[in-house]
Parts: C-alpha cells; sequence; structure tokens
C-alpha cells in the first residue's frame, strides 16, 4: 500500500498530515520527497542511522577534440551547454542529464561523468517508523531524479507513506505516480482551493485516485465546499482551524502525540483511505 | 569598450528592462564611438536558463560591462566566466541612453 500525501500549494499543513498519518499506521515507512525543502523530519525526528550521497550524470567536454560545431548546445533543451567559441562551458545545476549532447556529439568529445546532486538520509523512528528523506543541492534545476532515488530506495512491502513536495510540477509527478491513492492537502482559502482544482486536475491525467483532507478548515470560505460538493469529490477529513494544532506543530511536535482528538482524526482518515483502496482493488 | 544593457526596445530611447535573462533586446554601445547594435535576445521565451543562454550571446559579443536590473545565479556565473563585468540595480523607467551616460559619468 502506497498513500502519498500532495497540496497544490505550500503551507497547508501537508507535511504535519503525513506524519501524523505515517505515526498511525502500523509498521509504515515514511519517504519525504520534498527534496527542496525536507522537514518531515522535523516532527518525525528519526534517529539516522545511514546517510548517502546521490550523483547524477553530466557530461565532461574534451576541448581538444571539440570543434565548436555548436550541436551539443543547439539540442541542450535546458540550455545547460554554452558555447564561449574557445570553450563549451557546462552549468551543471541545469544539466537534466539527458544525455543528447553525448549522443549528437560529432567528435566524439563529450563523456559522461558522475556529479554529487544531493544526499539520502535513512532512519527510524522511536515508534518504529523506517524513514526517508534527501537533499537536493541548492541551484540544482531537476529534483525528480532524486525524488525517483529516494522513493526506490525502499524495496520492501510494508505500507508506504510518501510525502510530495508542493506544487503541481514534474517534481510532485514523480513524487504520486504509481501510488495507490492520493491525499489532497488544501485549506479554505482562495489559494488554496485554486492550487487544489490544478492538483486534482494533475491527478485524474494520471489516473490516481484521491481525496481531500482541508486543513484549517473555515466554514465562512464556503466556496471550497460547494466545490466539493457539486463535483462529487471525496472529503475525508475537515480539520478545524485550533490554537491547539497549531501550537504543537508549530512547536516541531507532532500533534497525533499532543492534541488528543488529532489522533483519532488521523485513525479515521487511515481507515477512509485503505476502504477506498480495497474499493479500487475490487473495480 | 563595450557596454551591454537590458532593454525593452530597439533604440537608444527605449526603456530598460530589468529582466537579465528575459529581456527582450540587448543594447551594445561602444563607448569609444558611441555607436550602438541592437541584438534581439534569443533567450527572452526560453524554457529555462535564460539567463546563461543570454550570458552565452553577451561574451560572445566580446561585451566588456552589463547594465541590468538583476541577474540570477547561472547568469552570473556565466557572465563571470566570459568576464563580463556586471552592474545591477537599473530601474525600468530609465531610458537606455541615460543608463549608458549615467555609467560613463560614474566611472
Ligand atoms: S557537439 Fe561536440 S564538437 Fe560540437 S561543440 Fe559540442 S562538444 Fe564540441
Ligand atoms: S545531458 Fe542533456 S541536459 Fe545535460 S548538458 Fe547534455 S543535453 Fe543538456
Amino acid at each position: 500500500m502506497v498513500i502519498s500525501i500532495a497540496s497544490g500549494k505550500g503551507g497547508t499543513g501537508k507535511t504535519t498530515v503525513a506524519c501524523g498519518l505515517a505515526s498511525v499506521t502500523n509498521n509504515c515507512v515514511y519517504i519525504d520527497c520534498d527534496v527542496e525543502e525536507p522537514n518531515g523530519h522535523i516532527l518525525l525526528k528519526p534517529k539516522i542511522t545511514l546517510e548517502e550521497s546521490s550523483y547524477k550524470i553530466i557530461p565532461k567536454i574534451n576541448n581538444d577534440l571539440c570543434n565548436f560545431c555548436n550541436k551539443c548546445t543547439e539540442v541542450c533543451e535546458f540550455n545547460a551547454l554554452l558555447n564561449f567559441k574557445t570553450e563549451i562551458y557546462l552549468i551543471d545545476e541545469l544539466c537534466h542529464s539527458c544525455g543528447a549532447c553525448t549522443y549528437f556529439c560529432p567528435q566524439k568529445a563529450i563523456t559522461e561523468v558522475k556529479k554529487e546532486n544531493g544526499k539520502i538520509r535513512i532512519g527510524e523512528t522511536s515508534n518504529n517508523i523506517l524513514f526517508y528523506d534527501a537533499y537536493l543541492k541548492v541551484g540544482e534545476a531537476s529534483a525528480a531524479p532524486l525524488i525517483k532515488k529516494v522513493k526506490n530506495a525502499y524495496k520492501g512491502d510494508r505500507p508506504v507513506i510518501i510525502d510530495s513536495p508542493p506544487g503541481t510540477s514534474c517534481s510532485m509527478l514523480e513524487a504520486v505516480k504509481d501510488s495507490d491513492f492520493c491525499v489532497l492537502v488544501t485549506e479554505s482559502t482562495p489559494f488554496g482551493f485554486n492550487d487544489l482544482k490544478l492538483a486534482i486536475n494533475v491527478l485524474r491525467q494520471i489516473n490516481i485516485p484521491y481525496g481531500i483532507v482541508i486543513n484549517k478548515y473555515d466554514e465562512n470560505f464556503s466556496l471550497l465546499d460547494e466545490y466539493i460538493h457539486d463535483n462529487q469529490l471525496n472529503l475525508l477529513l475537515r480539520i478545524p482551524f485550533r490554537m491547539d494544532i497549531a501550537e504543537s506543530y508549530s512547536k516541531g511536535e507532532l500533534p497525533t502525540e499532543t492534541v488528543k482528538d488529532y489522533k483519532v482524526m488521523m485513525l479515521d482518515l487511515l481507515e477512509k483511505i485503505k476502504k477506498e483502496i480495497v474499493k479500487k482493488e475490487y473495480a | 569598450m563595450l557596454i551591454a544593457v537590458t532593454s525593452s526596445g530597439d533604440s537608444l530611447d527605449s526603456l530598460v528592462n530589468e529582466k537579465f535573462g528575459r529581456c527582450q533586446y540587448f543594447i551594445i554601445v561602444n563607448a569609444d564611438t558611441m555607436k550602438y547594435e541592437v541584438v534581439p535576445n534569443p533567450a527572452e521565451n526560453a524554457q529555462g536558463g535564460a539567463g546563461p543562454k543570454a550570458a552565452e550571446v553577451l561574451v560572445n559579443k566580446g561585451v566588456n560591462v552589463l547594465l541590468t536590473g538583476h541577474v540570477g545565479d547561472k547568469a552570473e556565473e556565466a557572465l563571470k566566466k566570459g568576464h563580463i563585468h556586471i552592474i545591477t540595480g537599473l530601474n525600468e523607467n530609465t531610458k537606455i541612453a541615460d543608463a549608458i551616460k549615467f555609467y560613463l559619468s560614474k566611472k
């Protein structure tokens, strides 16, 4: 069972929900795919047992063999290669490791080399959650390969909770694809509402069943409720905007441990998700 | 000495465009003769890496000084690699001609 937690925009409380869900899921694995700003560790407080570098492949140009024909700079869709006439210069953070430059170089002047683009960490929490996260180096343009790596780092069959990066970019797509179910966390604001619609669109296109959690729920913002009702969307949970919950996570504490009914909410959420997954399997 | 200014139009009367990688034109002025060349920015609508691509153009034109609003990290890396002196902080209400005059008077 793979459950991903995503959100059309940052700051909706997605990580709190993901960590809360992980803390009530027996024997689970939590994978933080928000590699540009991983903060699941703040709430889950894992003991890190392994940390290793992650690499990407970049081209290395041999300027002695190169005749500055410009082929490589033309085929690079990401403008990572610059032709300075006496040197082909690589802005390595922009390179997406597509290999096109090496393939098309008529002079065979390009070889491929490894370059560190981040690191992956593995740990365990005091309540037996197996924990993974990853850090993309600052400036790196492409997060998707590292997300894929940290996702694939776990190969067992324990339940997996994936904390997706916010937004609806290819990073989010990489994180949520091949999950059995995706939880979209939103909030009762016009921005939250707008970005929720974008996220729903993405999930529909890749055909992943999803449900909605409204965080910091405000009944005065009726647009969101109406939209969910009119489109018969699956509303899983409304988390009220309450001081005790806000205080808990602002102190870096998991509300499932400090706020009594939050744990009940998460257990209820988990049950609903499980039912949805079973429904899908029999459909 | 060649001075490039990021411009929203194709003449010395045009206004500055503050965005280095996404400007419409570069106006490149020869400070010795005050002749100028208008170079469209090929990276204006690039998906990504617009700044470095724009830098490549200026480096190959032999530009010495760039006057603009602001420059991203990767563009800065490429400009420095090409030994272009970067001056940021230009405002989009400034005419190209005035930006050049101002730079030459301060130099
Ligand atoms: S394609 Fe090969 S030969 Fe041509 S400019 Fe690039 S590295 Fe040089
Ligand atoms: S590998 Fe692909 S992205 Fe990287 S420099 Fe070559 S063409 Fe560009």
